[in-house]
């Protein structure tokens, strides 16, 4: 187990510093130029322009530049936010809670929906509960997230009066309120990732139930409840799991348009700002942390998987 | 009854509460908040509650005191200044002549200033005495004493910016009503209030909360829902809406910019065009234009039609300089007479916003009538930023948030050697012209000036087609009282009460 863990962290290093060079060569095909953006009305001084290509190192090659920010990156250091001035490790680890929270939210809504609708749709198959189930998972797969995220808005919190239209209290400061600006945003993501899970589970279930070991369960005289349950469930979460670490890295990565909506401040509006602004440092350090996350959700997958199935456990 | 005395409680809690706090939503969020540093709009509108400057300007577009009491030119190159007595920084120390000196020249010295540019006339700054600066200039200039009621007159403490570095921004200490005491980063930066403020009677709101929402629809949404008692930019779309509400106010004022067509002339390759290199084709395709048709269907017919730069509000507009009316037939007689094949192919870059792209596409019908076919580029802001200053264009939809002074809204985008003049657009008469009523002082010879200017960049040579000028619409809770809207469309915490 821990050659294994060791030979998935030597894969992963590599991994990085290619995307690290990535991340930093495709932003130099960006059009539009930060100094530019950077001195906002004052664009035409050619002056300010120089100054600002100075000061953030624009006017040196690119692999001075990417040298430079590898450097400092492998001394913890992500460098500046060229808008605000602030540390981007430090936006970065403001931001990763508020994303956190949400994709948890988000995630737990989406399971306690899908998974269940998944399976009830698996043994109801070809009847109308079938139907429906597979009608609300289209409705959710195909609905725009901010379309619903602002007909939420209007109803909850403008007609209603019930929840705040926007904004984000953190947890720590007032869980009733930060509840209370998180579920509208969680919903709406969670309505997309139940509808992708439901279709998932549904598709993994029906195969289980067609095993050998089903009918063998059955013919023993297992009660059904079990037979679902503790024998086709349980197989069927394999790529489930799988699906459901990959939607929730998405959901870690920021959900853009509904954290614009609901002006939600995490990972998702803090790179669509930073991209509009040609804030490279910030770009570069939420699209690396995203990296990081994701690769850590992998190594989370592969060890639920050990824990399912003992068989790759002895492997 | 214990429960209705309970209830009771909670209601008047829950009032001073919210009593003690104004929300105020922005459309987004400030940039660094260093007034030598910062660059955007909204920034301008926290610095309004947390750094006083040396003069402001009133409603009426004139200047005022603030920091300063008054202020006297010795000669056209020497204005003396008379500061306020008592005034102190939010770090307990006193404003007096050193510390102007000490930020005007952190103005003109600190590298990545962006208000060098704005005072770069200054040749000097000395202290008479505590309460009088003297500030030398290179050359007279009608336009300096209007760069002091923006963030080049604002006024930093020395102790806090020396110690505080290029670090400043994170918590500036000012002279201003309030004082910054936490920020979010892209979602809300509080204020709270500065008890020795100079005119501290004036402030009565505890705690001012800017809420940072991206988005207009939501940004309504909190105000109608009670969860913002302010709102710094409401769509013309919404007023209707607004006004319904019996518990919402609005307040509509000219800006102090415009929108405007930039016209590639002499910037490159893409100027090599009918369009670029013939000023009757140029004139064509504004006559073709109908200002008041696109304002009604874009925006209401709320904003204001012009062909000029400063709006009317201020003291310098031209009266009687207006928007040629609609003409097709004299605008397809230019085209005959140029003998340019029709429909002639023509570009806009458009940045990419709902409506300047609707405004774009009415102002494409209006054209084809007249025998152009316009081509919609839409860009997204920061790439159309950077075609403009390459030339990669032929018209280019732009807007201009504009300056008290007339000189912010002409001289960088028509003068020859003007930063900002993306067209390249060039004549010794009107760069002569520019030049002198940056000197002038006397206010209707410098409106002649500006006549004359707009006769030949505009009328004649056509190098710009200004097409209107936008509102400010601030919308507030009924809750808030006191507000004064300026052309500048920043929100005065002076005055403002909140019940």
């Amino acid at each position: 187990m821990i050659s294994w863990f060791l030979r998935r962290l030597g894969q992963i290093l590599p991994t990085l510093l290619i995307l690290s060079f990535g991340i930093f060569a495709l932003q130099q095909l960006m059009p539009g130029d930060p100094a530019l953006i950077l001195a906002g009305e004052e664009r035409g001084d050619p002056a300010v322009l120089a100054q600002i290509r100075a000061e953030l190192m624009l006017d040196r090659p690119l692999l001075e530049q990417y040298g430079h920010w590898l450097w400092r990156l492998l001394h913890g250091d992500f460098g500046f936010s060229w808008r605000i001035r602030v540390p981007v490790g430090e936006l970065l680890l403001d931001k990763l809670p508020v994303t956190a929270q949400l994709a948890s939210m988000s995630f737990i809504i989406g399971v306690a929906i899908g998974v269940p609708a998944g399976v009830i749709s698996a043994v109801a198959k070809d009847k109308p509960l079938d139907w429906l189930m597979n009608a609300v998972a289209l409705f959710g797969i195909s609905m725009p997230n901010f379309w619903l995220g602002i007909m939420m808005i209007l109803l909850f919190s403008v007609q209603l009066g019930w929840l705040p239209p926007s904004g984000y209290v953190p947890l720590w400061e007032d869980p009733w309120q930060s509840l209370a600006t998180t579920i509208m945003p969680a919903f709406v993501l969670g309505t997309g990732v139940a509808s992708v899970l439901m279709r998932h589970t549904r598709a993994a279930m029906l195969g289980a139930l067609e095993q050998d070991y089903i009918r063998t369960a059955r013919a023993k005289g297992v009660v059904e409840r079990s037979v679902i349950a503790r024998h086709a469930l349980r197989n069927a979460l394999i790529p489930v799991v799988t699906l459901g670490t990959i939607e929730f890295g998405r959901l870690l990565a920021g959900a853009v348009l509904t954290e614009q909506i609901f002006s939600i401040p995490g990972f998702g509006k803090l790179v669509v700002d930073a991209v509009f602004n040609r804030d490279y440092p910030v770009v570069q350090g939420v699209v690396l942390a995203t990296a990081l996350i994701f690769v850590a959700l992998s190594l989370v997958a592969d060890i639920l998987y050990m824990l399912i199935n003992p068989r790759l456990r002895a492997a | 009854m214990f429960r209705r005395i309970a209830a009771l409680a909670l209601l008047l809690t829950a009032s001073a509460a919210s009593a003690q706090n104004l929300r105020i939503g922005l459309r987004e969020d400030p940039d660094i908040m260093d007034p030598t540093l910062a660059r955007t709009f909204v920034g301008r509108i926290v610095f309004a509650a947390v750094c006083d400057k040396l003069f402001d300007i009133n409603a009426q577009l004139e200047i005022i005191p603030q920091l300063a009491t008054g202020h006297a030119w010795d000669d056209p190159k020497t204005l003396r200044i008379t500061l306020r007595p008592g005034v102190k920084f939010h770090d307990g120390e006193a404003m007096d002549a050193e510390a102007v000196r000490y930020s005007l020249n952190r103005h003109l010295t600190m590298q990545g200033s962006f208000r060098r540019g704005e005072i770069n006339t200054i040749e000097s700054v000395e202290v008479t005495d505590p309460l009088t600066v003297l500030i030398r200039l290179r050359e007279p200039s009608a336009a300096f004493l209007a760069q002091l009621t923006d963030r080049a007159g604002m006024i930093v403490s020395p102790r806090a910016a020396e110690a505080a570095g290029r670090n400043f921004g994170l918590r500036p200490i000012c002279a201003g009503p309030y004082r910054l005491t936490e920020r979010v980063a892209q979602d809300r930066i509080v204020v709270e209030r500065f008890a020795e403020y100079w005119n501290a009677a004036s402030t009565t709101i505890p705690r001012i909360t800017y809420q940072v929402i991206s988005d207009s629809t939501v940004r309504l949404a909190n105000l109608q829902s009670g969860a913002l008692e302010m709102v710094q930019s409401i769509d013309p779309d919404d007023v209707a809406a607004v006004r319904r509400n019996s518990r919402l106010r609005i307040n509509i004022t000219d800006e102090l910019g415009y929108q405007s067509i930039t016209l590639n002339i002499a910037n490159g390759p893409r100027a090599q065009t009918p369009m670029g290199q013939d000023p009757r084709v140029r004139a064509a395709f504004e006559l073709a234009l109908d200002r008041q048709v696109i304002n009604q269907v874009v925006y209401e017919g709320m904003y204001t039609p012009t062909a000029q730069p400063v709006p009317p509000t201020n003291p310098l507009h031209v009266p009687g300089f207006q928007p040629e009316p609609r003409n097709l037939d004299r605008a397809r007689a230019l085209l005959r007479e140029v003998g340019v094949r029709t429909p002639l192919a023509v570009e806009m870059t458009v940045p990419n916003s709902p409506d300047l792209r609707q405004a774009a596409e009415v102002m494409q019908a209006m054209l084809r009538e007249a025998g152009f076919e316009l081509r919609i580029n839409t860009m997204e802001f920061a790439s159309s930023l950077q075609a403009a200053t390459r030339g990669e264009f032929e018209t280019y939809l732009l807007g201009w948030s504009g300056r008290v002074d007339p000189d912010g809204n002409t001289w960088t985008f028509i003068h020859s050697r003007g930063p900002s003049n993306d067209g390249r657009y060039a004549n010794p008469e009107v760069d002569r012209l520019l030049d002198a009523a940056r000197l002038e002082q006397d206010p209707a010879r410098r409106r002649d000036l500006y006549a004359q200017i707009y006769a030949i960049a505009i009328r004649q040579d056509r190098s710009r087609i200004y097409l209107w000028h936008r509102k400010n619409i601030v919308a507030h809770s009924t809750r808030v009282t006191g507000f004064t809207a300026v052309a500048d469309g920043l929100i005065r915490v002076q005055g403002l009460r909140l019940q």
